[in-house]
């Protein structure tokens, strides 16, 4: 066999592997689209549940997804992303911040059911925040801390040390160099981990499961110590829960998190490439 | 180390740098042995001498740069103007704005060129727009840039020349109207006519400052030095008036090394 027929077949190979990657992609989303597309109209996207779910609209779900969305990023993202300029520009290398990446890394390793109970024994319970909105997004941002740290670290630490020298060398304080340049330099970055935290967040059911969410809540919640209808929890709910469910409100339903999910990663691959055409290299 | 009396006459003057007895290491290793030498103002003193001889970190050590680094060890004291930088109490920020330095490559921070220029006086806090366009005017113009980017002050500072940045970094420094200026090799990455262009600047700055200089090549050393002293592993080996320094050297390794038997 001469080379280049072996390099074509290493081609066609590795090609395959990568078609393998994205088939199951092409095939979940298709699928979905493709049944759940008949039960999307105006109606099932802008009003509550009724007979037994079976008719009527999501609103309380997709409303209760967003709400618990943006809960968990006011306070995962200053925490995460504060943490991260700790790490990487102020702690040194002692046991204690050896003991807190330790403890990052073991927190992303914890499974999503155990912090589900975990958030029922410390914020439901404990804390007596109830089976609420505010639990379930305390919960949920503990669940994401670890993404939001590591990836922001990450992306602090990709802005050239000189920068923070000649900050430095200039008079400036640590904190005057975080603030002006390495921040904004390592900005799309860390939105990038933002978003994709809150992205596993909004579509994750365990935890949520006894900290927020109501089997069956037609109205929108009023307050923060309310439950609410989240999307992952009654998609769960309809499709083993309920008998009899018609099999397009399934599909819709999913279609309609995976679409609040896509858009949320568009949103932030437009920021990401925006901030990165305004950089100057 | 070799004492002399000439150095009398260039150190006549009170010294606007003092170093006595600095001893420097890096994870136990020595940087710097018992390193004494005074520093005057307004002349170019050069420091030279094959890598690590310990040069780029005595000059880190008058601004306290090396603050920024860990595991380290230091003993002896380093005076500007007559005051113990190291003593506690010291306030670095105003300590490294009477002391810029300018670094081997061209750093431009991240913005335009007129962002860079006024980095330094922005942070210490000036904010009148008048004083602030003065300074970026009289800064560029004391290094030699004014007349090729004035129509361009908003452009991207990494659209300029490497040398152009070179420059603009001088600049960036001479914006907080600094007493002491340290230059690490400044004109290692650029072409002749660009290092011809820095070097001029060097001259007219030490009318005003106490320049400090590592050079990157003993010729470099030779044309621009009042006073020079030479570095071997951490040692001050030799020092003295540039001319002499370099024409009839009195170490051995001093003579060995302009003459080009090593480095």
């Amino acid at each position: 066999m001469n080379r280049s027929l072996v390099q074509s077949l290493g081609f066609a190979l590795l090609g395959l592997l990568a078609l393998v990657v994205v088939a199951p992609i092409l095939l979940v989303i298709g699928t979905i689209v493709a049944r759940g597309i008949v039960a999307i109209n105006w109606e099932f996207l802008s009003t509550m549940p009724h007979g037994g779910m079976r008719e009527g609209g999501i609103l309380p779900a997709i409303v209760g997804t967003l709400l618990l969305t943006l809960g968990t990023a006011l306070v995962a993202v200053p925490i995460g992303v504060g943490g991260a300029i700790y790490l990487s520009e102020y702690a040194r290398d002692t046991r204690r911040t050896r003991a807190i990446r330790l403890a990052i890394v073991n927190l992303a390793g914890i499974p999503s059911i155990v912090y589900g109970l975990f958030g029922l024994g410390m914020f439901v319970l404990f804390f007596r925040f109830g089976t609420s909105i505010l639990a379930g997004s305390l919960t949920l941002a503990i669940m994401t801390l670890p993404v939001i740290i590591s990836t922001a670290e990450e992306a602090l630490r990709a802005v050239p040390q000189e920068f923070r020298t000649v900050s430095a060398s200039l008079g400036g304080s640590r904190w005057q160099a975080v603030q002006n340049i390495v921040l904004p330099q390592a900005l799309p970055g860390i939105i990038t981990g933002v978003i994709l935290g809150l992205l596993r967040a909004a579509g994750e059911t365990a935890p949520i499961l006894f900290t927020v969410a109501a089997f069956y809540l037609p109205r929108l919640p009023s307050s923060p110590l309310d439950q609410t209808m989240a999307l992952p929890y009654h998609l769960y709910v309809i499709s083993t829960q309920v008998p009899g469910m018609p099999l397009s409100v399934q599909y819709g339903t999913a279609l309609v998190l995976l679409a609040l999910v896509l858009s949320l990663n568009v949103v932030a691959t437009v920021i990401r490439s925006y901030f990165r055409r305004k950089r100057p290299w | 180390m070799v004492i002399e009396p000439e150095n009398a006459s260039v150190n006549a003057a009170f010294p606007k740098i003092r170093i006595e007895g600095l001893s420097y290491w890096y994870s136990g290793k020595s940087c710097l042995e018992g390193v004494t030498l005074d520093i005057p103002d307004r002349a170019i003193s050069v420091l030279f001498g094959p890598a690590g001889g310990g040069k780029t970190t005595l000059m880190r050590l008058v601004n306290r740069l090396n603050d920024m680094v860990d595991d380290t060890q230091m003993t002896g004291r380093v005076l500007v103007d007559g005051e113990d930088i190291y003593a506690p109490g010291t306030d670095v920020s105003r300590l490294r704005r009477r002391v810029g330095m300018v670094f081997a490559l061209p750093l431009p921070l991240p913005g335009t060129i007129r962002d860079n220029v006024l980095y330094g006086p922005r942070l210490a806090g000036e904010r009148d727009a008048w004083r602030l366009s003065e300074i970026v005017e009289r800064s560029l113009q004391q290094a030699a840039l004014w007349v090729e980017v004035r129509d361009r002050l908003d452009a991207p500072a990494l659209s300029l020349s490497g040398g152009q940045q070179q420059r603009l970094c001088i600049a960036r420094s001479l914006a907080l109207e600094p007493e002491v200026l340290l230059l690490d090799e400044p004109t290692s990455g650029l072409d002749p006519i660009s290092t011809a262009k820095v070097e001029e600047s060097l001259f007219e700055l030490k009318s005003r400052y106490a320049v400090v200089l590592v050079p990157h090549s003993v010729q470099q050393a030779a044309r621009v030095a009042d006073f020079a002293a030479f570095f071997l592993s951490g040692e001050l080996v030799e020092r003295g008036a540039g001319p002499r320094v370099f024409t009839s050297p009195l170490d051995k390794r001093t003579e060995d090394y302009v003459t080009g038997r090593f480095g």
